[in-house]
């Protein structure tokens, strides 16, 4: 079974409807001991990381996914799931989980392509560069996803990023450290390629990669 | 780099397309799952679903088929018509909708678009607005005027005006609809759009006239659209979303090819 943690951070249903489609099956809840008996974790979220780091610190759930991670279980941080395993987010100065050393930073004002000022959030498809991942094999070549984001995270240790993408910048997309992939991006909204790293994930035991 | 999105508007009345899509055979294909697959498997980047029904039971037969299009496509689709409250919101977006879209509900009341925002974030809520070419006068200083109920009710708003201030309500996105243009498949409003889209700060969607795939490149371009919104040309069997894509990535616009 996939574990979806609840934290209220939007709306958890799209990656549970992903996960069914792949006819994996799933529980979204915020009961450790429910969670406990998945054998992954997908940590999902849309919305601010101040409000989703007091849903989690209220139920307990910061210092359950941090001693998950040290299990050596798998973890799919998604969004705002993934930035909130860093140690620090400029949204609202909020302090995070800490799992990855690094922060989280807010796109700088007056980015710029070909002379046109670029849009926040960034919003919409866009190209990801991987480095080799089992939970990134097999991906079209050029192969987009969805995003949509104001913040992007920077990892202390660049050895860790796994995925770049443009936008103004180069920034971090996807991240790996161990039995944990993150992405910035929404693979369950991101057609048949977001589908494909969610099914890799499924199958992927967490300790094949460093 | 951003590709530029393709999104196919779906009409629904009460849980059916009111324009009849023809796809292969010359079948008409009324429902609305069937076909947001159906694009879905041509490579559109997003979907809008307008309703336009006004009872109470149309909204539940909405709520249903938006909950059964969560289940079958894997991109972001958007729900529009009628949502006048949180609460309203809320049941579109538990159903499964990326995003959710008001228009004249906003122009009655702006301050559901900061409630929207509020509850969901600004990326789930797209002001859609409807706007006509008009003088420009003290009152109408761009020359557009924003108009409701199809184009029959004018507002006494400046369009652009109207824009920056949904855009400092929390809109996270604008949809703007040309009425001059819509159903004309003639092109888009270039100038409306380059105008609107040049003075804010979030993306936005072209929507109104579309008929050839030339003039999503020009409104893509020099209209400075981020989106574009297209119906009777895949509507009726004249374009693929695939083809559109081909001959804008052709002319050097970027859109997402491999799916």
């Amino acid at each position: 079974m996939i574990g979806i943690i609840d934290y209220r951070a939007g709306n958890l249903t799209s990656v549970a409807r992903a996960l069914q489609k792949l006819g994996q099956p799933c529980r979204i809840t915020d009961d450790p001991a429910v969670l406990g008996e998945a054998t992954h974790l997908i940590f999902p979220g849309v919305g601010a990381a101040g409000e989703a780091m007091a849903h989690l610190q209220g139920k307990g759930l910061d210092r359950w996914i941090r001693q998950w991670v040290r299990q050596g279980k798998p973890l799919l941080g998604i969004c705002l799931g993934t930035q909130v395993i860093f140690d620090h987010s400029e949204e609202n100065d909020t302090p995070c989980l800490g799992i990855l050393k690094g922060s989280v930073r807010r796109f700088p004002a007056g980015l710029e392509k070909d002379g046109l000022p670029l849009k926040i959030p960034h919003m919409g498809w866009n190209e990801v560069r991987f480095k080799n991942h089992p939970v990134f094999a097999g991906l079209p070549k050029g192969a987009e996803f969805y995003f949509v984001h104001s913040y992007y995270p920077a990892p202390a240790d660049e050895g860790s990023i796994i995925g770049t993408v443009e936008y103004g910048l180069t920034f971090c997309a996807a991240v790996a450290q161990g039995n944990l992939v993150a992405v910035q991006f929404h693979p369950e909204k991101s057609g048949n390629p977001g589908l494909a790293i969610l099914a890799n994930f499924c199958r992927w035991r967490g300790n094949d990669a460093q | 780099m951003l590709s530029k999105r393709i999104i196919p508007c779906l009409d629904v009345r009460a849980g059916l397309l009111t324009k009849g899509i023809r796809f292969e055979n010359n079948i008409d294909l009324g429902d609305p799952v069937e076909a947001a697959r159906h694009y879905y498997e041509q490579g559109a980047d997003e979907i809008v679903f307008y309703d336009i029904t006004a009872s109470s039971e149309g909204r539940d037969i909405l709520i249903d088929v938006v909950r059964r299009v969560a289940q079958e496509i894997f991109i972001p689709f958007s729900v529009g018509g009628g949502l006048r409250t949180v609460e309203d919101m809320r049941r579109v977006i538990l159903a499964g909708a990326e995003k959710i879209s008001v228009n004249s509900e906003a122009v009655k009341n702006p301050a559901l678009i900061e409630e929207g925002a509020g509850a969901f974030g600004s990326q789930c809520v797209v002001l859609g607005m409807d706007v006509k070419k008009v003088e420009a006068s003290a009152k109408i200083p761009s020359g557009y005027e924003v108009v409701i109920h199809g184009g029959r009710i004018f507002t006494g708003m400046d369009a652009l005006r109207w824009a920056r201030e949904a855009e400092r309500l929390g809109a996270g996105e604008i949809c703007l609809n040309s009425i001059d243009a819509d159903g004309t498949q003639d092109g888009y409003e270039i100038d409306l759009t380059a105008l609107i889209s040049t003075h804010v700060g979030i993306p936005l969607i072209a929507s109104g006239g579309a008929g050839r795939p030339e003039h999503l490149l020009e409104v893509l371009t020099r209209g400075r659209a981020d989106a574009a919104l297209i119906a009777s040309m895949v509507h009726y069997r004249t374009y693929t979303v695939a083809e559109i894509k081909d001959f804008l990535s052709n002319r050097g616009v970027k859109v997402r090819r491999a799916w």
